[in-house]
């Protein structure tokens, strides 16, 4: 298959199977916004692709979910959903969506953002929402770089890549993301790229249907400033370079999915828990016994 | 609209501030606080989340204050009224997000129980070295509403009164406590809840697709939606325009920035809350609040007995500064006295205002205790002269 061919097929697999030859998506999308600032080559439209077709596979209705973004050039797919959606403060997707998840538990939020924002300015967020299980789903588009501000080096970027931060090259030992949210309590763990368009999708589906607090990292191109920068080619490289190198093994060990710059990229569903209880489900129950009756659950009162 | 009985606890109690707070968030319908421990601000969630549960609330205590500071704010947009509180190194951490309730126009509450400063400072102590960072702590251009008790009566009676005006400008407030009034037990009144003003949330009732989350009213003011509303609205802390976009242009930032910090200042008057006595005659007007206006009634009553004409003027409103009052006083009198504690902060906008009107002395305090009433007596003696 030519390389081209490749690429458009990965593209084709999501809309294949859907009903109508428009562009099945569109609903779920602000047209109105388009286009969009992302470069060319660029993965986080991609997933949002995959995730426009996870929110219509769900069946959920779209009025009652809710996107809420860090700052990032992933940070800005929020701006991008045609669903209620935030738009918050560099690392603070997370809590806002606890507060809004908490006044409103009939919202399927979703936090959707970077490495940068949600590992390492917002990492203790990321695992302390983990540790409450709160229902909330969290995809992190994980282009192991710093993208907005220019393509600095992150807490995810492997070693021995040159960043704009790290001339000489990065030392830094890096964060496996999967093996720290199942450490911190997260009950639903997954990890594709941008290439494995239909496993994303299938996944963000049961992310969206899973209760409790789920991870999803996405491996993704960053052609602009980490691919190009590290003599990886462009977009359509990277798709390669995922396809030969992306190694599905769900249920994999956590302790095994670090990432390094050249090597396999083990990707799959590794965790779902259904033993530890939501957090809210869990306080309702709480404190109805604690209370000696019905905790009348009712934050939202405007 | 009055306030829901459930969570008013009606009658006449013994109460610290920190308590009378909480009563008063309750009373003014709020259901969710964010909080992180730290002292002399602790007591106020620790009431909470023990009255929480009664009332269908929660209380959640975050990982920090950047946390706590912005789950209030997703509260807020899912349909909650909500607060957090913290004191001074607590509130370094939540600037950022005052400043995101600035530009989203978030109706929230921010309690702040001043302590001694910089830094670590006295963390048991009082101080009010936080009335500028209140103002002015977050980066950019913005306005914030923010009240002064000088009691725990006070306390709850002004949380309400927070909350209301977080809803009537979509901003949010801060109430400027400090250890003294927090820890300070006093009489506390709490009416029946008919008799209690609760402000609603203003919700549109426009049609999906006909609203727009920033677009303002007659009062600069724009209405509310909530999630899961059927609006599929976009809120961001990016310079935006009416539809909630993204609009980094000079053009649609001095538009909004103008418009957040307008609805505010063209409403100054409205917001203003002070308490005036014995000004019509003085010589000298003690402008004082928060726990030093009861140390400055001591030293008031004292210059009285020297025969000395002296007034008092007491900001219960901090922020927007109440200009018209204290240029109105200072038409009237030689000297304006502004005992704080804190080595000169409310003593400056004092002197903006009353500039060449009436001289302006101030009376310092590094925090750790109150003035000597003696102290703030040597002022207007000098004053009077
Ligand atoms: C408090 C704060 N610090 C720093 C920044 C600057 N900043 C904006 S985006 C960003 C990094 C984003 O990286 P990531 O989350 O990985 O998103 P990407 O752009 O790679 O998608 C930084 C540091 C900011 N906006 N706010
Ligand atoms: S800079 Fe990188 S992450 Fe940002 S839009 Fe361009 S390719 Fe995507
Ligand atoms: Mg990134």
């Amino acid at each position: 298959m030519s390389d081209n061919l490749m690429l458009e097929n990965a593209a084709l697999q999501v809309e294949e199977a859907l009903p109508e030859s428009m562009n099945p998506v569109e609903p779920f999308l602000r047209s109105e916004r388009i286009p969009h600032i992302w470069c060319p080559g660029c993965g986080i439209g991609t997933t949002v692709n995959c995730f426009a077709r996870a929110v219509m596979d769900s069946k959920l209705d779209p009025n009652k979910i809710a996107v809420v973004s860090g700052i990032g050039c992933s940070g800005r797919v929020a701006g991008y959903v045609n669903l209620d959606s935030f738009h918050t403060t560099h690392g603070r997707a997370i809590p806002f969506a606890t507060g809004l998840k908490l006044a409103n538990p009939e919202l399927t939020v979703v936090v959707y953002s970077g490495d940068g924002d949600l590992a390492s300015i917002g990492g203790n967020h990321l695992i302390h929402a983990a540790r409450r299980n709160l229902d909330i789903k969290v995809i992190c588009v994980n282009n192991l770089i710093y993208a907005m501000t220019g393509g600095q080096s992150a807490a995810t970027t492997p070693e021995s890549c040159t960043t704009a931060t790290s001339p000489y090259g990065t030392f830094e030992p890096t964060l496996n993301l999967p093996h720290l949210l199942e450490a911190a309590g997260a009950t639903f763990i997954a990890r594709w790229t941008t290439y494995h368009v239909m496993q994303l999708a299938k996944t963000m589906k049961e992310a969206l249907l899973h209760k409790g607090f789920s991870f999803i990292e996405i491996i993704s191109p960053c052609p602009t400033l980490f691919q190009r920068r590290n003599q990886m080619g462009d977009g359509l490289e990277t798709m390669k370079f995922y396809k030969e190198h992306g190694k599905t093994k769900h249920g994999a060990d956590t302790a095994s999915l670090d990432m390094t710059k050249s090597g396999d990229i083990i990707i799959g569903k590794f965790v779902e828990k259904k033993d530890r209880p939501e957090y809210i489900d869990h306080m309702r129950e709480y404190y109805t016994q604690k209370l000696g009756r019905p905790f009348e659950y009712q934050v939202k009162t405007c | 609209m009055p306030a829901d009985p459930k969570a008013v606890l009606t009658g006449v109690h013994f109460l610290n501030g920190d308590v009378a707070c909480c009563e008063g968030a309750l009373a003014a319908g709020a259901r969710f606080a964010a909080g992180y421990p730290i002292t002399p601000s602790t007591e106020i969630v620790e009431r909470f989340a023990s009255r929480a549960p009664e009332v269908g609330g929660v209380f959640i205590q975050m990982e920090d204050e950047l946390a706590a500071s912005i789950a209030l704010q997703g509260a807020v947009w899912g349909g909650a009224k909500s607060f957090t509180v913290t004191s001074g190194p607590g509130f370094s951490l939540m600037m950022e997000h005052v400043g995101y309730a600035a530009m989203t126009e978030t109706p929230c509450v921010f309690v702040d129980v001043q302590r001694g400063g910089p830094s670590t400072g006295l963390p048991t102590l009082p101080a009010q070295g936080d009335m500028m960072q209140a103002r002015w702590g977050s980066h950019g251009d913005y306005e914030v509403i923010a009240l002064c008790p000088n009691s725990p009566q006070e306390c709850f009676d002004l949380t309400i009164k927070c909350f209301n005006w977080a809803e009537d400008y979509r901003n949010p407030v801060v109430l400027l406590m400090d250890e003294c009034v927090g820890h300070m037990t006093e009489k506390v009144v709490i009416p029946p809840a008919e008799q209690i003003d609760v402000t609603p949330r203003h919700l549109t009732d426009k049609r999906p697709g006909d609203y727009l989350p920033f677009k303002p009213c007659d009062n600069l003011v724009p209405e509310m939606a909530h999630a899961g509303d059927g609006y599929r609205f976009h809120i961001t802390g990016v310079t935006h325009d009416e539809r909630g976009y993204l609009a980094v242009t000079s053009q649609a930032q001095d538009k909004l920035v103008r418009r957040l910090c307008d609805k505010i200042r063209s409403a100054a008057d409205q917001l203003t809350l002070v308490e005036e006595e014995g000004t019509e005659d003085a010589d000298v007007v003690v402008v004082s609040y928060g726990i030093t206006s009861r140390v400055a009634e001591r030293a008031i009553r004292m210059a009285r007995e020297r025969g000395l004409k002296v007034g008092k003027l007491r900001l219960i409103t901090i922020w927007p500064f109440p200009e018209n009052r204290v240029r109105a006083v200072a038409r009237r009198v030689k000297t304006l006295v502004v005992p704080e504690l804190n080595l000169g902060q409310m003593v400056y906008e004092v002197e903006r205002v009353a500039g060449g009107l009436a001289r302006t002395v101030g009376v310092t305090h590094a925090g750790g205790g109150v003035h000597r009433p003696e102290d703030i007596l040597a002022a207007i003696v000098e004053g009077a002269q």
